[in-house]
């Protein structure tokens, strides 16, 4: 489904279970045992409070479009025009994403859309959390 | 930090700007110092500190030949110089240093012995923001501006001003890479570059440097030139990760850097002469005249496009043309306090009539950092 050349991210001690999350089908953010901030992206401590106890939370994977770019410039593993967007989840953290399953025009990308996750293997290893318009 | 007890005694900008293909980049950082040496009347020996981004501040002593017992690489992007400013007026307060030269120098254009840049993948800007198609500033930089222009209702127009506005007082410049005027519709009609942005409304991409020396306002006076006086400094940083900004209406750097500067030169908005605001896109001089507290929230657009800051106005703004007519190497803080110094000696091409406070103010990276630094040429 991806075009091949995107580039690819590498976890890391603290972001493996995130990817881990991703390629099982489930969107996992951190939610602080001490003040209940839930925060992305992952790290073992809450950055609120600094509290090191923090636990896993599997998100709704429902968001809503908060902003974006139409980016008209070649990239490898993208075709022009596409979009570049920032949502924000309904437990609260933004993360970047690409939004599937939409036209890329701003016409039919309105700020505030409702959109659903979905879950995008670029190979074996690594499946990236894309969105698209909610359905219903 | 003590008001007007540091100046700048020497300041200049590279023998050429634009397209230098004949010089690296760590010529350019050494051509512009020079100049600068030259300007205060200074020789290597006599400088005792150096700061300096994009290049090391070892590569910078080596190549020029000074041995300085202070020394800052703070390399925050393009707000560094601010940052330097800010460093050295401390350092020479507290002795660390009698003499500090600041320089940039980038090859932006030509690429001449300049180290790639790459983002690695381990990196969080790696892992959650490369993926999803991102190359370089013009695809990140603007990804606020559809949220703030829905938050306040903010027209294209409005925005396609800014260009506008700051060609105007390019005309004005000779170094000026882009003089020929523009209109709203020439900006909306431009190519497409990251909608809503259009190639008018990103920075140029060019090479060239610059270089400021500061010593104390006590041995200022010695110097040949004019002293520019420090008033008043503040920085700051919020996140690498444009997509993690906690507003994307305003950049918290910016409202912890302006009014720490502010609040340190004790001067109100209305003791503002000349202002710069960086401009690598055309939203960063709206985000700033709000964010510094210039207007109020969501009034930027409407300010600019009702001609506030341009030519004649009570608030010119960017008066060398900014980053989107005048030059932008890539880390363009470096060009704006140029700006405000020569707006402060009195000897700027589109010369602001009688003023004696420029406020300059600096952003790094995409909202990640920022840098603000006041100016007088009233002595202590």
């Amino acid at each position: 489904m991806l075009e091949p050349g995107r580039a690819k991210p590498v976890p890391t001690p603290e972001t493996q279970h995130f990817w881990d999350g991703t390629k099982a089908g489930e969107l996992l953010l951190q939610r602080c045992d001490e003040c209940a901030k839930i925060y992305f992206p992952p790290r073992p401590f809450c950055p609120g409070c600094a509290s090191r106890s923090v636990s896993t939370l599997k998100a709704s994977g429902k968001a809503k479009l908060y902003s974006y770019v139409i980016h008209h410039r070649k990239v490898p593993g993208f075709t022009p025009p596409y979009a570049i967007a920032v949502v924000e989840l309904d437990e609260g953290p933004r993360m970047m994403t690409n939004i599937i399953d939409c036209e890329q025009t701003p016409e039919a990308l309105e700020l505030d859309m409702k959109l659903e996750v979905a879950f995008v293997p670029m190979d074996d290893s690594i499946t990236l959390p894309l969105f698209r318009p909610a359905r219903g | 930090m003590k008001q007007k007890a540091v100046a700048v005694v020497g300041a200049s900008e590279t023998t050429k700007l634009g397209v230098v293909p004949d010089m690296s980049q760590i010529q350019l950082h050494a051509d512009a110092a020079l100049n600068a040496m030259k300007d205060a009347g200074l020789k290597p020996s006599d400088i005792d500190g150096i700061a300096t981004a994009g290049e090391t501040p070892q590569q910078l002593a080596q190549y020029l030949g000074i041995t300085p017992t202070y020394v800052d690489g703070t390399s925050v992007g393009g707000c560094s110089f601010m940052i330097h400013v800010r460093h050295a007026a401390a350092a020479i307060q507290s002795g660390l240093a009698k003499t500090i030269l600041i320089t940039h120098g980038e090859s932006g254009r030509s690429g001449i012995g300049r180290p790639p840049r790459s983002v690695p993948p381990d990196s969080l800007n790696g892992q959650f923001e490369q993926p999803f198609g991102p190359m370089g500033p013009p695809s990140l930089f603007p990804i606020p501006v559809l949220r703030y222009m829905k938050t306040y209702g903010i027209t294209h127009e409005q925005i396609a001003m800014v260009s506008v506005v700051q060609r105007e007082w390019a005309a004005l410049n000779p170094r000026s890479t882009y003089k020929d005027p523009i209109t709203v519709a020439d900006v909306l009609n431009s190519r497409m570059i990251a909608y809503p942005f259009r190639i008018l409304q990103c920075c140029l991409v060019t090479d060239g440097g610059g270089a400021l020396i500061l010593t104390s306002a006590e041995r200022a006076k010695d110097f040949p030139q004019k002293p520019v006086y420090i008033l008043g400094t503040g920085e700051s940083v919020e996140t690498p990760m444009v997509s993690q900004m906690e507003d994307f209406t305003s950049s918290r750097a910016f409202r912890v850097a302006g009014p720490t500067a502010f609040k340190e030169a004790g001067i109100k908005h209305s003791d503002v002469d000349h202002l710069m605001i960086y401009d690598a896109f055309a939203h960063l001089p709206l985000y700033g005249l709000e964010d510094l507290g210039f207007v109020g929230r969501g009034e930027a657009g409407a300010f600019i496009a009702g001609r506030n800051t341009a030519i004649g106005s009570k608030l010119p703004m960017n008066t060398n043309g900014g980053g989107l007519s005048y030059m932008h190497s890539g880390m363009y803080g470096m060009y704006a306090l140029q700006e405000s110094v020569r707006q402060m000696r009195g000897i700027a091409p589109a010369q602001v009539p009688g003023a004696k406070i420029s406020v300059c103010h600096g952003v790094g990276g995409m909202f990640a950092a920022s840098g603000t630094i006041i100016f007088t040429n009233e002595g202590p």
